[in-house]
């Protein structure tokens, strides 16, 4: 896993990011955190907030968090300053709720920090999660990232605002 | 009407060397069936019973006579020389072959014809009024605002991946012809009530057929103008979040509008909204009037109101005046009239044009009708811009080419889906049921003394055929196998739009004619003078017609389940 690759800045990069998840039944603040830069889940953002924050402070590991599609940004609104990272899970590709958990987070609450998407994701995806706010990509196990490097530039234009380019085509157009 | 631009077609063009890429990674095996699914959806690609169907965007229901060729030449050189218009507008090929698919999308992309987003869990082709611009009782041209919406809805970045598919409609005019109460989202244009040289919108939400047919909800009673699209946008965020992703049977926007109520959810919907309005999607006049100057009216002439060469043949052909009867509708220009080329007959399936029915509408379009044309929700295409003195010729035209059945409004103008024959989601075959049907009333005469009977087929629950707003309506359902029609009695669309009711146990296919003449003389027995079907139904009431389908009595207790 040393050597995971994830897209960013549109070209292959290592990532030392690991995901924590709760295994079933496990209490939030039960949770065993490994060494190294984490993405932690909300629940035990909010268990273990105060040690989390520690221990960036003390031995300099950034500090990142994942959001489920059904997470509720609201909770962690006030809180976005704190993460180096912010991460969308996409359990299955069809469920687009993290689209909008993108464009929020990017748009209403002006999250400039990296924002990446993880899951079931892969080339068919990338140009509207990039349009979406995502600027970091863990291509899906099984799908290639190299081609997915491709897809940022499926369309010239997009008709649209977006959380790149928040003015519509419309305002835009050069007859 | 909306002529592409740079942009315009270079979006188009860059989703047809993208699907083209999809499909060959499909091919080599680079993509699941799983993976592939969603992507040939969002173009159109259905895998049927015949192998994959193919659905062709109109946009709200507007075709150039090239356009239309197209099409025909579409069908021709890549199906069997025919195609099914939709109840949505669209246009079907039943017997695609999938690696031709990017070539025919390459084909139609040169006549600015796609087939983006006619299918998946996205953002729909929007539709319309098919008299819109000509009719009388308009309040604006919803067309301008379609192309609008349709533009804001291609391959918005956001709403790719909805928990359901999500169907919107426009009308511009006093009577709903577009059934907008039955969409996920419906737009009414409506004036401004603090002043009457604006316009805006009432907006409707949550409506839709199906399995849990509803009318859809007044979510806000006026939309000026300029928020069409953040409103829009602040809507389908709120369904895109909190909309069922569970369960496919309930995960359309109109379940979370009852879940929720209809106030609640509106509520949700305005606080969205307070963060987008006056934002970067706020329509400005511009953009407006750039648009708009597409949908200008043609250059009408100055004709008399009446034809006296048209009235002529009025009085000595009567198979002429009754064709003008049904087929031949009003227009706000003095001496002009929109005529409907009709696509039912008996022996084809409601709504199928052969390719050469294409090219014949197509040169109609182009001599009479300012090289036009429009598809209706009822399955049929209308030339809106003809001049009345002309009228006698397109109908011989019309008639030789098979599009002049005089029964618009009719029973033989019957809707139907595809169903089982080409559609592999159905329980039950539609087309044979229609064939039945319009060949037990062939009798134009007695058709013409039913009068205006609207009856639709679906045959499954997803209602392509709109059978829950049939005055008669007709479903077919799966029992243990075997085919069965469930009818509803009742529905109508239009601004008083409801949902028909279920009378009884199904029947078999071969009673279905039978069935529908009982309920007719019933209606032919007690009828007052000038009333049609639908206003005798509610005048006297649903028992007297369940009586008359279920002649003996304990048959009607055994209600199917579906």
């Amino acid at each position: 896993m040393a050597n995971k690759q994830i897209i960013k800045e549109r070209r292959l990069q290592d990532d030392a990011w690991k995901v924590v998840t709760l295994v079933d039944g496990e209490a939030p603040f039960d949770v065993c955190l490994p060494v190294g830069p984490l993405l932690v889940p909300v629940s035990v953002w909010k268990a273990k907030k105060a040690c989390l924050i520690n221990r960036e402070y003390e031995h300099g590991t950034p500090l990142g968090i994942w959001l489920a599609p059904e997470d509720d940004i609201a909770e962690i609104a006030a809180d976005l300053e704190d993460f180096t990272v912010i991460a969308v899970h996409f359990p299955k590709f069809a469920d687009g709720r993290g689209y909008s958990t993108a464009r929020l987070l990017r748009e209403r609450h002006g999250y400039d920090g990296e924002l990446r998407a993880f899951g079931d994701i892969g080339r068919d995806q990338i140009f509207f999660l990039n349009r979406a706010g995502f600027d970091a990509f863990v291509i899906g196990e099984g799908k290639s990232a190299e081609d997915a490097l491709a897809a940022f530039d499926d369309f010239p234009e997009s008709y649209q605002g977006d959380a790149v380019q928040p003015l519509p085509l419309f305002r835009r157009r050069v007859a | 009407m909306y002529r592409y631009d740079d942009y315009d077609h270079a979006i188009v063009q860059a989703r047809v060397a993208q699907f083209r890429g999809q499909t060959e990674r499909y091919l080599a095996g680079q993509l699941t069936d799983d993976e592939f699914r969603p992507l040939r959806l969002q173009n159109g690609l259905y895998i049927q019973r015949h192998g994959p169907m193919l659905r062709l965007a109109v946009p709200y229901g507007l075709l150039s006579a090239p356009q239309l060729r197209r099409f025909a030449d579409v069908a021709r050189r890549y199906d069997r020389g025919f195609g099914h218009f939709t109840t949505r507008h669209n246009l079907q090929l039943n017997w695609v072959k999938l690696p031709e698919v990017p070539q025919i999308l390459a084909d139609l992309a040169q006549d600015e014809l796609h087939a983006i987003q006619t299918s998946g869990n996205c953002i729909r082709n929007v539709t319309t009024d098919h008299f819109a611009g000509v009719a009388a009782d308009e309040i604006a041209d919803p067309r301008p605002w379609a192309e609008i919406l349709r533009q804001w809805s291609s391959f918005h970045p956001e709403f790719a991946y909805l928990p359901r598919k999500f169907k919107v409609a426009i009308s511009g005019a006093t009577e709903d012809r577009a059934a907008i109460q039955v969409h996920d989202l419906g737009f009414q244009v409506v004036r401004d009530p603090q002043n009457a040289t604006e316009v805006g919108f009432k907006v409707y939400a949550g409506g839709g057929l199906g399995r849990t047919p509803l009318l859809g909800q007044v979510v806000r009673e006026f939309l000026p103008w300029q928020h069409l699209l953040s409103y829009t946008e602040a809507l389908v965020r709120v369904f895109n979040r909190y909309g069922r992703r569970d369960n496919a049977y309930k995960a359309r926007i109109k379940i979370l509008v009852k879940a929720l109520g209809v106030e609640k959810f509106a509520q949700q919907v305005e606080a969205e909204w307070a963060h987008l309005k006056d934002g970067p999607s706020t329509l400005t006049e511009a953009e407006v009037a750039r648009v708009a100057a597409q949908f200008v009216s043609p250059n009408y002439e100055t004709l008399a109101e009446d034809d006296l060469c048209h009235l002529a043949h009025l009085r000595e052909d009567k198979a002429f005046s009754r064709w003008v009867e049904r087929n031949v509708q009003t227009h706000k220009v003095p001496g002009y009239a929109a005529v409907t080329l009709s696509l039912k007959k008996s022996g084809t399936a409601p709504g199928d044009a052969s390719s050469e029915q294409m090219e014949a509408a197509a040169d109609l379009a182009e001599r009479f009708s300012f090289s036009e044309i429009r598809v209706s929700h009822e399955q049929n295409l209308i030339l809106a811009d003809v001049p009345q003195g002309e009228l006698y010729t397109v109908w011989h035209r019309a008639k030789a080419a098979g599009l002049a059945s005089p029964t618009v409004g009719l029973l033989q103008d019957l809707i139907a889906c595809p169903g089982g024959d080409f559609c592999s989601l159905a329980n039950a075959r539609s087309l044979p049921v229609a064939a039945a049907i319009q060949e037990r009333f062939e009798d134009l005469d007695y058709q013409h003394d039913i009068g205006e009977l609207e009856l639709n087929i679906s045959g499954c629950m997803n209602s392509c055929g709109h059978h829950h707003l049939g005055a008669i309506g007709i479903l077919g359902v799966d029992k243990n196998g075997e085919e069965w029609y469930q009818v509803t009695l009742g529905g109508r669309q239009g601004n008083d739009a409801r949902i028909g009711e279920v009378i009884g146990r199904s029947f078999a296919a071969a009673e279905v004619p039978e069935v529908v003449e009982r309920l007719i003389a019933t209606y032919l027995d007690r009828r007052h003078t000038d009333e049609r079907f639908i206003d005798t139904f509610d005048r006297i009431g649903v028992e007297a017609f369940r009586k008359a389908a279920y002649p003996h009595p304990h048959q009607s207790r055994r209600v199917a389940n579906g």
